[in-house]
């Protein structure tokens, strides 16, 4: 049982006081947390709360301003390269070139992460075989944010960066895609998530940080952050019911994802 | 397994090479337009002179001047106008003169009375039906006059040179246009397109370093256009009979200037993505780059056409020494080496607009 905590909490990302700020703009604000081995992580908070500029510092996409940041033991100042290959980065709103295929998109990456794949069982992975010839502008929104994921999971990364990947989708989308996630996670794979959507990081994630203001100012289990919330008296001004309207929703039209 | 940068810059490469194919307007700078232009100029008569000429209605026809003239080739002699419609075509240009051959009848014998009416309009043309009439004349005189072995006589040796057709001076002019359009509007779209729908970033978070990613789509954009230039010299070549003094090795010292050019022709799209705000302001940005160039470099016609007020700007510009290097590389068969000024001064320039490129360019 020991044995089995230790495993579960060993940390393959730590922030420690990390700071980012452009001129007198304090982005980050001295934060610290650990991502652990195999977990999804959640970065919640409003729009403007950092989580990007965070996530993009992790993904060695940005300079920070202060701190230290450890990704699988690799420190992101010193060995930025070396940390670019063991995860996968999903942009948000990221374009690809508009005119080539979804194999010729996933031939450049295994190229870029000189990673021969076998393109066709990655778009399976995503379920988009039937999309190898279609080009990433003719996909639907659910099929892009699946196509990015497909190409973050090349070179077999040890973590993947998501940022905002539901963000207008639609709910059979958003449970695709969750389910996309659920998988990735059970390969073995540490997802480090994005969300403004409560529901999702709930659903989801294992732990989450809830970010404000260029601060963390709470890390735990939904669960237990629920549990504290509740504790300290908190109640709902209306009776939960057993279900709700997304529920409502599914149940109406059907709970598998379509192609758009 | 060691990383290579290498085989990651030849996935961009094919990538963008892909891209580039599939790019309507990449395929109409670098061959349409050029094919359009040196198909015209290509069927355009080059080289021999034609005459026209209307003999006035009442012209004697029987005479060895009027035979003279209707059986040389440079003159087409009309006779179906009326004097009125002669001498309006006359004072526009369109007939360069009329000729009027009078027989004068004396008393045993009859002598010719040859008017010619030339005009301002076509003055230099007007020149040479004077002068070939007046040898028409000179002949009948002296054979009249039964002369046989006459006081002087010409005799003209032509040293077999190389025929300078309008191809010859086209075809590179257009070459350097393709490689001008496709360096700037490309590489500037192309750059830029990459940093707003965040593609480069993308690349960022895989392990391949910038310069690598500059140069894969530098080389995707150097293939594309090399062999867009060696279709266009083949097809000039083929089909219009373009002069290549020294064969294959014309074209690979053809090809070596492209490069250099487009080289040279990118720095300034870098520059241009990089100052552009919206992808609305390239266009303008990069046409102040290429109509000047395209209208004072030589393209159409020669630098030293233009009044001499201009031709200092002419002079400073790239597309001038890459047009003046290509004709002397293919017509006069010059080889790289003796083309010091032309290369120094396409090389400065590369300097020059890429010291500005690292300046002004930004990845996000």
């Amino acid at each position: 049982m020991l044995y089995f905590c230790v495993v579960q909490t060993k940390p393959i990302i730590t922030v420690k006081d990390l700071q980012k700020s452009y001129g007198d703009f304090h982005a980050v604000k001295g934060i610290s947390f650990e991502v652990y081995n195999g977990e999804i992580f959640g970065l919640l908070g409003p729009n403007g709360a950092g989580k990007t500029t965070t996530l993009e510092i992790i993904e060695t996409l940005r300079e920070k301003s202060g701190g230290t940041v450890i990704v699988d033991g690799l420190n992101i100042d010193s060995q930025a390269n070396d940390i670019k290959q063991i995860i996968g980065v999903q942009l948000q709103a990221a374009g690809y070139y508009p005119s080539l295929s979804l194999t010729e998109l996933l031939e450049l990456f295994a190229g870029l992460y000189n990673m021969p794949i076998n393109t066709l069982e990655m778009l399976s992975r995503v379920g988009l075989e039937d999309k190898a010839k279609a080009k990433f502008k003719e996909l639907s929104g659910g099929q892009k944010q699946r196509f990015s994921i497909a190409t973050t999971l090349i070179n077999k990364p040890k973590i993947i960066f998501l940022d905002e990947p539901t963000t207008g989708l639609d709910p059979q989308a958003r449970r695709n895609l969750w389910d996309l996630i659920r998988e990735v996670k059970a390969m073995g794979t540490t997802v480090v998530i994005t969300t403004h959507y409560m529901d999702e990081a709930e659903q989801l994630c294992d732990r989450v940080a809830v970010m404000e203001g260029g601060k963390v100012i709470a890390l735990d289990t939904p669960d237990t952050l629920i549990d504290n919330l509740v504790a300290s008296g908190f109640e709902r001004k209306k009776e939960v019911k057993k279900a709700n309207l997304e529920d409502v929703f599914l149940s109406l039209t059907g709970q598998e994802w379509r192609d758009e | 397994m060691k990383y290579s940068q290498f085989k990651a810059m030849m996935a961009i490469a094919k990538a963008s090479f892909r891209s580039i194919t599939r790019s309507p307007s990449a395929v109409v700078f670098t061959l349409v337009f050029p094919l359009i232009f040196i198909t015209v100029f290509g069927f355009l008569k080059g080289g021999s002179v034609t005459l026209n000429v209307a003999l006035s209605s009442h012209s004697d026809q029987q005479n060895s001047v009027y035979i003279g003239l209707i059986s040389n080739p440079a003159f087409s002699v009309h006779h179906d106008m009326d004097s009125v419609e002669q001498r309006t075509l006359l004072l526009k240009g369109k007939l360069d003169a009329i000729i009027d051959i009078q027989k004068v009848q004396l008393d045993s014998s009859s002598t010719y009375d040859v008017n010619l009416y030339t005009t301002m309009a076509s003055a230099e043309k007007g020149i040479i039906v004077r002068s070939m009439l007046e040898h028409l004349i000179d002949k009948s005189n002296l054979s009249a006059a039964k002369i046989i072995s006459p006081m002087a006589t010409l005799k003209q040796q032509e040293l077999k040179g190389r025929t300078y057709s309008t191809i010859d001076f086209i075809l590179p002019g257009q070459l350097g246009f393709s490689l001008l359009s496709t360096g700037v509007f490309g590489t500037a779209f192309v750059f830029f397109n990459l940093r707003q729908t965040l593609v480069i970033k993308r690349f960022f978070a895989t392990p391949i370093r910038k310069p690598f990613i500059v140069m894969g789509e530098a080389l995707a954009r150097m293939v594309f256009a090399m062999l867009g230039a060696a279709f266009l010299i083949a097809l000039g070549h083929y089909a219009f009979g373009f002069t290549l003094i020294n064969g294959l090795a014309t074209v690979a010292e053809m090809l070596v200037l492209s490069a250099m050019g487009l080289i040279v022709f990118m720095g300034f799209g870098f520059v241009v993505s990089g100052i552009a705000k919206s992808e609305s302001t390239i266009p303008p940005l990069a046409n102040i780059i290429t109509l000047p160039q395209f209208l004072l470099s030589g393209t159409f016609f020669g630098v030293e056409n233009f009044p001499t007020w201009l031709q200092p700007i002419c002079k400073m510009l790239p597309l001038t020494y890459l047009n003046d290097a290509m004709r002397k590389v293919a017509f006069e068969g010059a080889s790289l080496l003796d083309l010091g000024p032309q290369l120094a001064v396409i090389t400065l320039w590369g300097v020059i607009i890429y010291a500005i490129a690292v300046k002004v360019f930004r990845w996000e």
